[in-house]
């Protein structure tokens, strides 16, 4: 239940800037700006218009540093982006030339039709006319022609702007520290992939241009409007107040309803969620009714405050109508006093009337502005801080590379902690010989792959050293390191490709031949001949098409291919059925030969074989030493291993 | 759509409601260009007359005028006028409004029907003007000759008494005279004189000594309030819809939310697993949510548009029915566009959608598998992986916005060009005196509106199918039967409740599965004895213990317990009997008490903390600042996987049933926990009926009976060490996990 965007949806705009349906007059020329709205891809993604829009959003923390980072983000568009502010402005401009030199015409026309009528002239000069409508003809071409390369271009740089946010993000995430993830959902990541870095983009491929085009438009509609009759443009004025007030006072009104609309509806929502995620458990406990009267109660109160929140949502565009209209009688009014005085035409009055309705749609949408910058800059903000977050520590100068790996590994007072605050492990050492096999042991949740993250550097110890070969694992290059090590873990992680890229995942360069001597030898190969495909297969997204155990082997066979000095063991605790079982055993026994292994075991056959065995307890190593003499000591281990051979009879 | 109609029904009278008031709010727009255009045409450009039947005239005007109508038009026009001169009544008052009547009298027009100024108009006009024209060239002769032009005499020659020297003549002498007139104006149309008549009225009224900027501020006004009512008409009709559309569109969201919820709470596993808990839960709100809102969208535009656009083109033609083909071609470009721009783009914004999960697929991945893909030093690969998903999202979204943003310039191009194309034929047509130039002005207005209506329409045909799908999607839940309904004439479980659970002869076979599960079942469970089921994965384990609570039916044979087939008992009843621990341990939002309370609603502080121990649970309770009423986040997750299975254990402990089930609710734990729990559980449920599955021997190792399953059968039954010698399967499994020297 992400709230992606999704161009696939359509969302109605209730707010009506697409259409008009009380419009008095649809005047030709700056209805552009609501076109611009309705009809735009955008508008159809989601954030469009209506009531959302109006509403007050998230806002940045610190709105103008992270526009000026979005400006410096624009890097080479920069340029072009202030080609586009002038073809927006060159677009509008003639756009709201069209209702004056459309007026002409109507004068002319006017002129023409009195003179008929006194007598006084040869009637219609349709050569002025025609003068006049081809001029304007001409205006409105290079006005959609400017609109459109303006869009176009535009809409490059957003979506380019986009494809960089979204390569940068996931170039980020394999440069951070493993540990930034400990507090960091996977939801929130992708959120930011797809939510915020779609919200900057809509913002610079529309409401940029809509910016430029509302502030021209307000400006240019506004000096035309005085060039015609400053005492008309004073009357029109009057009705600003006005809208301003009762536009606030619905806003606030339905943003009420609004907050309470999408708060009802997330309890609705999680509840439906939680029951039928619980379906099993809701019958078991004939808990029904219980969960059926929840449901009605917030059902219910969603009702009551989604309906009202629509409709105080689409009141606004017929009361703004109604007071646009107000205007436009005091307008003619006024127009036909000055006409009589022969201070104005008759078409001065028709192109003044154009203007006038056209200057509330523009203010609409600046007030609106200040939002939709807002929720950018808190979504291009949610980015930067993203991309601005620390890396991992990079790896030091002087590297040591060695040519041969033989597997000693020393733990020398390691002091480990996942906060400063918090540290687990207080005081570890031990020293472990080529090829011997450890078994890390410990009740569930005690911690027992902190010692793993430890050895591949996934992160660094607080205090003390751990030494691969005599030298301090810090003094690898990270890669090296971990190039040391095959790690096969009980969460089995396989990506989306065929199982032959799965396998070869560890060596890219591996031979065909290579992959399948590998997956021999873990196995795999005589399931993988069965299946459809066979190692072409491709494997879906919940990978539903391979059992756990499958899954399993196919990474023992990545291990294998990789042919790691060390390598790094994570026992199924269970979920795999018998045969394969016996399969991943002998797999693993082959991985294991000859390699110093690291095993987080489950099973007491394995605990029994290791030549060393370390107890984790809350995260610290509380025990370490052979079966024997753990066992002999009588503690933590002994408890644990005792606890399953007592004569319980219940199972 | 219609599979959901009928949930729309209760609303019936709001729609029918919404609609009429469509027609009203529809009307009054249609009207407003209307008045505009009146206020342009009549109110400037004729200075607020309106035609060419003055208020009042100067009786020497009427007198002159009368000179050139016959005997029965002179009729007409006297019955229509009153003469006021000083002796008149009401002489005060009229001489304020008309100062000219302290020197002469005048006629003032009577209260009169529209149809009879109809009937006058045409007669006064050709008066008016006649009379108008004359007296100017009496008032300039110099000028005479050159107005004279073209009519084929000399008006310079027209005598200064003209007028009484007309009058003195036989009306068989005048005769020819007004016919030459009334010809050359019959020549000239209607409209046209109508509108030269204005300026021969307004000259009058000049001579009345009128105030004709009050007399066209007092047109303005009249029909600028006119148009504000018609406005405020409109606006009341629009909120009203909104209101009902508002209603209707939350309510028939609410009630359909109700409807699925409770039919899925009707669900049976199979249905369940039919649509997928995930897919269940997108349809109730996703898909619910769509219906709301185009619902809402349907009722305050959709059914508007064509309203809007059917009446829009009535009123054009009336207006201008000579322009019909630039509206004709408006439509057909309009809808040319749109259909060819969205049939590019509509299925690229489906294969948007499809690029966006895999670029999130991509990053899902790489997060969740980030310790593998550092571990391998893959992260160049998963790069390469991301950019390739980035680049393909970004080149078809380019596209698509690029097709999309060819939309506005071309529609705002439309428009204008429209403008400029009625502009252009118009004027032709009013020089021609066929229209008006407010109607040509009305007949833009009508445009958009018809232009916008049918733009409109083609979003319908898009947003509609979107919808419709939704739609279905929802309607495929609320036509689903549940598999599994209680009988009609219920039985009931024997008092006192033993809990002899027995299965004969039990098959199961998933639906539209080719081949049983399950074949064969026998086997009888008593109080105070322990069931274990172990198997490979796919043996069939899980599914057996899934038929007793009756998630699923058996598909031949038959469970009794006590005797009793479950089939024949409420579903509610023998539930009840069952304390269930699910293999996923779902808890729900709350704290850890609602949780366990979930049990059993009534359960004492006492009996939770028994429940709590009993599952290993009690430590990390108490452990927690908050204990008890720690909180649960939805689905547990802010909890282990082992402390959620514990207190799953826990909440099946509450319910105290005479019979258990733990279907694998031990996989979580590591063994010293597992062995612990079980050791406390032993002396809990002691008089129980317990079956537990599992894949650990260790778990099982001192069960009653343990059945072996292997697909679908079973193959072996008994205790741990008859089967060790006995069974092959088990034997494999034990040795699998257990050194031989453990077994023993």
């Amino acid at each position: 239940m992400t709230n992606q965007s999704n161009p696939n949806q359509m969302k109605p705009n209730p707010s009506g800037n697409g259409y008009k349906p009380g419009g008095l007059t649809q005047p030709p020329s700056t209805q552009i700006n609501p076109m611009r709205r309705g009809l735009n891809p955008g508008a159809m993604m989601g954030r469009g218009g209506g009531p959302m829009a109006m509403m007050k959003g998230e806002t940045a923390r610190d709105f103008k540093g992270t526009m000026r980072k979005l400006i410096q983000y624009l890097g080479p568009y920069k340029l072009v982006t202030s080609f586009v502010i002038l073809l927006a402005i060159a677009s509008t401009a003639f756009s709201i030339l069209g209702p004056k030199i459309l007026g002409q015409a109507t004068t002319k026309l006017f002129e023409g039709v009195i003179g008929q009528i006194s007598g006084s002239s040869q009637g219609i000069d349709f050569n002025a006319i025609g003068r006049i409508l081809l001029t304007a003809l001409g205006l409105y071409i290079l006005s959609s022609f400017l609109a459109y390369i303006q869009g176009w271009i535009m809409t490059g740089v957003a979506v380019n702007i986009t494809y960089r946010f979204r390569r940068d993000i996931a170039k980020k995430i394999n440069r951070m520290p493993l540990k930034y993830f400990d507090g960091t959902n996977h939801g929130e990541i992708l959120s930011r992939i797809t939510n915020d870095v779609d919200t900057v983009n809509q913002t610079l491929s529309q409401s940029l241009s809509q910016i430029i085009t509302s502030v021209v438009t307000v400006v240019g509609v506004l000096i035309m409007m005085l060039t015609i009759s400053w005492q008309m443009t004073l009357v029109a004025m009057l009705i600003l107040p006005l809208s301003l007030l009762i536009v606030r006072f619905i806003v606030s009104r339905s943003q009420i309803y609004f907050k309470e609309q999408q708060n009802y509806l997330g309890h609705v929502n999680g509840h439906i969620e939680e029951m039928f995620g619980g379906h099993i458990v809701v019958k078991a406990f004939n808990g029904e009714k219980r969960s059926i009267e929840t449901f009605s109660f917030l059902n219910d109160t969603l009702y009551s405050s989604a309906w009202k929140s629509q409709f105080l949502s689409g009141i606004m565009m017929p009361v703004m109508n109604f007071i646009g209209n107000l205007g436009f009688v005091g307008v003619v009014i006024m127009g036909g006093y000055l006409a009589v005085r022969n201070i104005i035409t008759v078409g001065d009055i028709q192109a003044f009337i154009q203007y006038v309705r056209n200057f509330t749609q523009p203010i609409t949408q600046l007030a609106n502005i200040s939002n939709v910058l807002q929720q950018t800059a808190a979504a291009a903000e949610r980015v930067f801080e993203f991309l601005e977050e620390e890396d991992e520590t990079p790896d030091i100068e002087n590297l040591i590379q060695l040519e041969h790996v033989s597997g000693q590994v020393v733990f020398d007072h390691v002091r480990f902690g996942y906060s400063p605050e918090r540290i687990i492990i207080k005081d570890f050492s031990a020293e472990i010989q080529p090829g011997q096999r450890i078994a890390i042991v410990g009740p569930t949740g005690a911690g027992k792959t902190t010692l793993v993250k430890l050895l591949m550097r996934f992160y660094d110890v607080n205090d003390g050293a751990i030494l691969i070969d005599g030298h301090d694992i810090r003094k690898f290059r990270r890669a090296d390191l971990r190039r040391m090590f095959g790690m096969v873990l009980q969460d089995t992680w396989l990506f989306g490709g065929t199982l032959m890229d799965n396998i070869r995942y560890s060596k890219p360069d591996a031979t065909e031949e290579e992959v399948i001597a590998a997956a021999k030898a873990a196995h795999v190969d005589h399931f993988v001949r069965t299946l459809p495909g066979g190692y072409q297969m491709e494997l879906n997204e919940e990978t539903t098409n391979l059992s756990q155990g499958q899954k399993q082997l196919l990474t023992i066979a990545r291990a294998i291919l990789a042919n790691p000095p060390m390598l790094i063991l994570d026992e199924a605790t269970s979920s795999v059925d018998t045969h394969t079982e016996v399969l991943i055993q002998k797999a693993m026994r082959n991985l294991m030969e000859g390699r110093t292994s690291f095993i987080i075991a489950h099973r007491l056959s394995t605990i029994r074989d290791a030549d060393w065995i370390l107890v984790i307890r809350d995260g610290d190593i509380v025990e370490q030493g052979t079966h024997e003499q753990l066992l002999a000591q009588g503690g933590f281990y002994a408890e644990l291993y005792n606890s399953q051979f007592e004569r319980v009879e219940i199972g | 759509m219609t599979r959901i109609a009928r949930y729309l029904k209760p609303y019936t009278l709001l729609i029918v409601g919404a609609i009429l008031l469509l027609f009203i709010q529809a009307n009054a727009d249609l009207a407003l260009p209307d008045y505009m255009s009146r206020i342009v045409n009549n109110g400037i450009q004729q200075g607020g007359v309106e035609n060419a039947v003055p208020l009042a005239l100067r009786k020497s005007t009427l007198d002159k005028i009368n000179l050139f109508l016959t005997k029965e038009e002179q009729n007409a026009v006297d019955a229509a006028y009153l003469l006021i001169d000083s002796h008149s009544p009401d002489y005060q008052t009229y001489l304020s409004q008309y100062p000219i009547l302290a020197k002469e009298p005048i006629y003032v027009l009577k209260q009169l029907e529209q149809n009879q100024i109809k009937t006058l108009n045409p007669i006064l006009s050709r008066g008016l003007l006649t009379v108008s024209f004359l007296d100017r060239i009496l008032a300039n002769p110099a000028q005479a000759q050159a107005m004279g032009k073209g009519l084929g005499f000399d008006l310079s020659k027209i005598p200064s008494n003209f007028y009484q020297i007309f009058a003195n003549m036989p009306a068989e002498q005048r005769a020819p005279l007004i016919n030459a007139i009334q010809s050359r104006f019959n020549s000239m149309g209607e409209s046209m004189i109508s509108q030269m008549s204005i300026s021969a009225v307004k000259a009058e009224y000049s001579a009345l000594g009128v105030n004709t900027t009050s007399l066209q501020n007092g047109y303005i006004l009249k029909t600028g309030g006119l148009m504000l009512l018609i406005t405020l008409i409109s606006v009341t009709a629009t909120i009203l819809v909104g209101y009902l559309a508002a209603r209707v569109a939350a309510g028939l969201a609410r009630d359909l939310r109700k409807a699925f919820f409770v039919r899925v709470s009707e669900f049976s596993n199979a249905e369940m697993e039919k649509f997928s808990t995930a897919s269940l839960i997108t349809r109730s709100t996703n898909d619910i949510t769509q219906i709301q809102m185009v619902t809402m969208m349907m009722m305050r535009m959709v059914f508007y548009a064509p309203i809007i656009g059917i009446g829009g083109l009535i009123r054009a033609i009336n207006t201008a029915a000579s322009m019909w083909w630039i509206v004709a071609m408006m439509i057909v470009v309009l809808v040319g566009i749109i259909m060819s721009v969205f049939s590019l783009t509509l299925p690229r914004f489906k294969l948007i959608q499809s690029l966006i999960d895999r670029l999130n697929r991509v990053v899902r991945e790489n997060l969740e598998g980030m310790m593998v893909v550092r571990a391998f030093n893959r992260q160049d690969f998963e790069e390469e992986r991301f950019e390739k998903a980035n680049r393909d999202l970004t080149r078809t979204t380019l596209f698509v916005s690029r097709v999309m943003v060819i939309m506005m310039p071309l529609m705002m191009f439309l428009m204008s060009g429209i403008s400029i194309l009625v502009i252009w034929v118009g004027s032709h047509q009013v020089a021609q005196s066929s229209i008006q130039v407010g109607s040509m002005m009305a007949f833009m207005q009508y445009t958009m509106q018809i232009f916008f209506a049918f733009m409109f329409m083609s979003m319908m045909f898009i947003i509609l199918p979107r919808a419709s799908i939704s739609a279905d999607r929802i309607a495929d839940v609320l036509e689903t039967e549940p598999s599994i309904k209680d009988p009609p004439e219920p039985k009931h479980f024997p008092e006192p409740f033993q809990g002899v659970v027995e299965f004969k002869q039990v098959c199961f076979r998933y639906p539209d599965a080719e081949e049983n599960v399950l074949d064969d079942i026998n086997l009888i469970a008593r109080p105070g004895e322990t069931t274990a089921f172990i198997g490979t994965t796919g043996s069939g384990k899980s599914t057996i213990v899934n038929l007793i609570p009756r998630f699923y039916d058996v598909t031949c044979g038959a469970i009794t317990i006590d005797g009793i087939d479950i089939r024949d008992v409420p579903q509610h009843e023998l539930r009840s009997k069952i304390g269930y621990v699910p293999q996923k341990s779902n808890l729900f939002s709350g704290t850890i008490e609602s949780n366990l309370q979930y049990g059993d609603e009534n359960a004492t502080e006492e009996e939770l903390q028994m429940a709590a121990e009993i599952a290993q649970a009690a430590e990390f309770i108490n452990t927690n600042p908050d204990g008890f009423q720690a909180e649960i986040a939805q689905g547990g997750i802010n909890v282990s996987g082992g402390q959620r299975q514990r207190l799953a254990i826990a909440r099946a402990l509450v319910k105290k049933a005479p019979i258990y089930i733990f279907d694998e609710s031990f996989s979580a734990l590591d063994y010293k926990t597992d062995a612990a729990l079980r050791r406390a559980l032993k002396k809990y449920v002691a008089n129980s009926t317990i079956f537990i599955v599992t894949q650990r021997v260790a778990t099982i190792k001192n069960a009653d009976q343990i059945i072996v399953l292997d697909e679908g059968r079973i193959v072996g039954k008994g205790k741990h060490h008859e089967l060790m010698q006995t069974c092959e399967v088990y034997r494999n499994i034990a040795l699998s996990q257990l050194t031989q020297e453990e077994l023993a």
